[in-house]
């Protein structure tokens, strides 16, 4: 019988941040098991990425916790997306992936391909447009391991063909058991998407 | 966690490479201070000896603190610190990797390029190993400083004026044993003494540095 229940990969209970004194959000509870994705909504300012980056462990967390209870690895892709100008795309993923599980030079001209990218392989990443360089961060998506992904804003500067491109990838890594909790202003056009909208439940905690 | 070293220091390295003007300014600044000096002062041998160590000291001094502003800046700004720090590597290796990059692009040259602009100020020949081996050990020592001032600011738009506040102090020890070594030197003095506290310093450092920086980048990256 447990078997037969997919792994919970991370768990936030009650979980509340305050910014500059104002509550973004309070007594937050959030389940993500393995095959799901979840959407997190909101206005401009409800505490999209405060949520993700408390998550990660980039900001303190003021109450309630966060647990990982397979204690597995986590890739974050920031709106930042740390990828270094004067370096080309492929040195950009070289240094990145090194910091986890160190990719060779095969395998990040195949991610690379797979993000478009064929032929940009050694151009400098000043040299590439805002969605170029978007494309070089997203992939670390075909280069790393970790099952849970969280991805602030990768549908930002893309395309219409790249944003349908990289919706099959999240539905790719969901059927391989992985998790992904992202924030975007667009609808995703995946099956069994769970929304958590953070204004209405901030309405409803309010109330 | 040797390899993470190695990546962010050859990744760095790779950086200084295409953006070289950031390795040059450091010694430009240094070697225009020594060379100005003169034309300031007196061009006279015997004042210019006397006072040679202090300007060499005191030069390399300010030549590390312009160049402390841009160890954690760029990082920063684009996002890579946050992935750095998000690794299973501690933060303090991160640290030592940036500072060794910082010595081998701001320090080092300047350690080289000592014993010519020291000849330059009269600077009696039998000193100048004390000042080559005395910059050696000194110049470590204030990357190792400076990286905790450079940390605590990372976050500050502008930063650079505090980090010499924050820094100045704890550089002030290397300077003085730096030329007082020099100046024991020129008196044909022992300067054991003047190097094992040098060298005390530098494990001192080496020992509270990483783990003051890694600390202070933790939570520079919590506020951001």
């Amino acid at each position: 019988m447990p078997s037969t229940m997919p792994d919970i990969l991370l768990q936030a209970l009650d979980l509340a941040c305050e910014r500059d004194e104002r509550m973004l959000f309070k007594g937050l509870n959030l389940t993500v098991k393995a095959g799901e994705i979840w959407h997190i909504k909101g206005p401009n300012g409800a505490g999209k990425t405060s949520l993700l980056r408390q998550i990660a462990g980039l900001l303190p967390i003021f109450q309630g916790n966060v647990s990982f209870p397979l204690d597995q690895s986590i890739l974050y892709i920031g709106h930042k997306s740390a990828i270094k100008d004067q370096l080309s795309a492929n040195e950009n993923l070289a240094w990145l992936t090194a910091l986890g599980v160190p990719s060779d030079e095969n395998q990040r001209y195949r991610a690379l391909e797979k993000v478009g990218l064929r032929g940009y392989e050694e151009t400098m990443s000043a040299q590439l447009s805002a969605g170029q360089r978007r494309r070089v961060a997203l992939a670390r998506l075909h280069l790393n391991a970790a099952p849970l992904w969280l991805l602030d804003e990768p549908l930002t500067a893309m395309d219409k063909q790249g944003i349908a491109d990289e919706q099959a990838w999240f539905a790719d890594h969901l059927k391989q058991g992985g998790a992904i909790v992202l924030t975007s202003h667009q609808d995703l056009d995946i099956p069994g998407v769970q929304i958590l909208d953070l204004h209405a439940a901030m309405e409803t905690a309010s109330c | 966690m040797l390899g993470f070293m190695y990546s962010v220091i050859r990744r760095d390295l790779l950086l200084v490479m295409r953006h070289p003007a950031e390795m040059v300014n450091p010694l430009v600044f240094f070697v225009l201070v020594i060379a100005l000096f003169p034309m300031g002062v007196s061009p006279e041998a015997s004042l210019l000896s006397q006072t040679a160590a202090g300007v060499v000291w005191v030069a390399a001094l300010l030549a590390t603190l312009l160049s402390l502003d841009i160890l954690f800046k760029a990082d920063y700004a684009d996002g890579s610190l946050e992935q750095l720090l998000l690794t299973s590597h501690p933060a303090w290796a991160l640290v030592i990797a940036k500072v060794i990059v910082h010595w081998l692009v701001s320090g080092l040259p300047l350690v080289i390029m000592s014993p010519l602009v020291a000849t330059m100020l009269f600077l009696p020949a039998d000193a100048i190993p004390t000042l080559l081996l005395g910059l050696l050990i000194g110049t470590p020592t204030l990357s190792l400083f400076g990286a905790v001032g450079a940390a605590l600011v990372t976050g500050v738009k502008s930063g650079g004026m505090l980090i010499s506040l924050l820094v100045l102090p704890l550089y002030i020890p290397v300077l003085l044993f730096g030329t007082g070594a020099v100046a024991a030197a020129v008196l044909g003095m022992p300067v054991g003494g003047y190097m094992a506290y040098l060298g005390a310093m530098l494990v001192f450092a080496l020992m509270v540095t990483p783990w003051a920086a890694a600390t202070a980048l933790k939570v520079g990256q919590m506020q951001g």
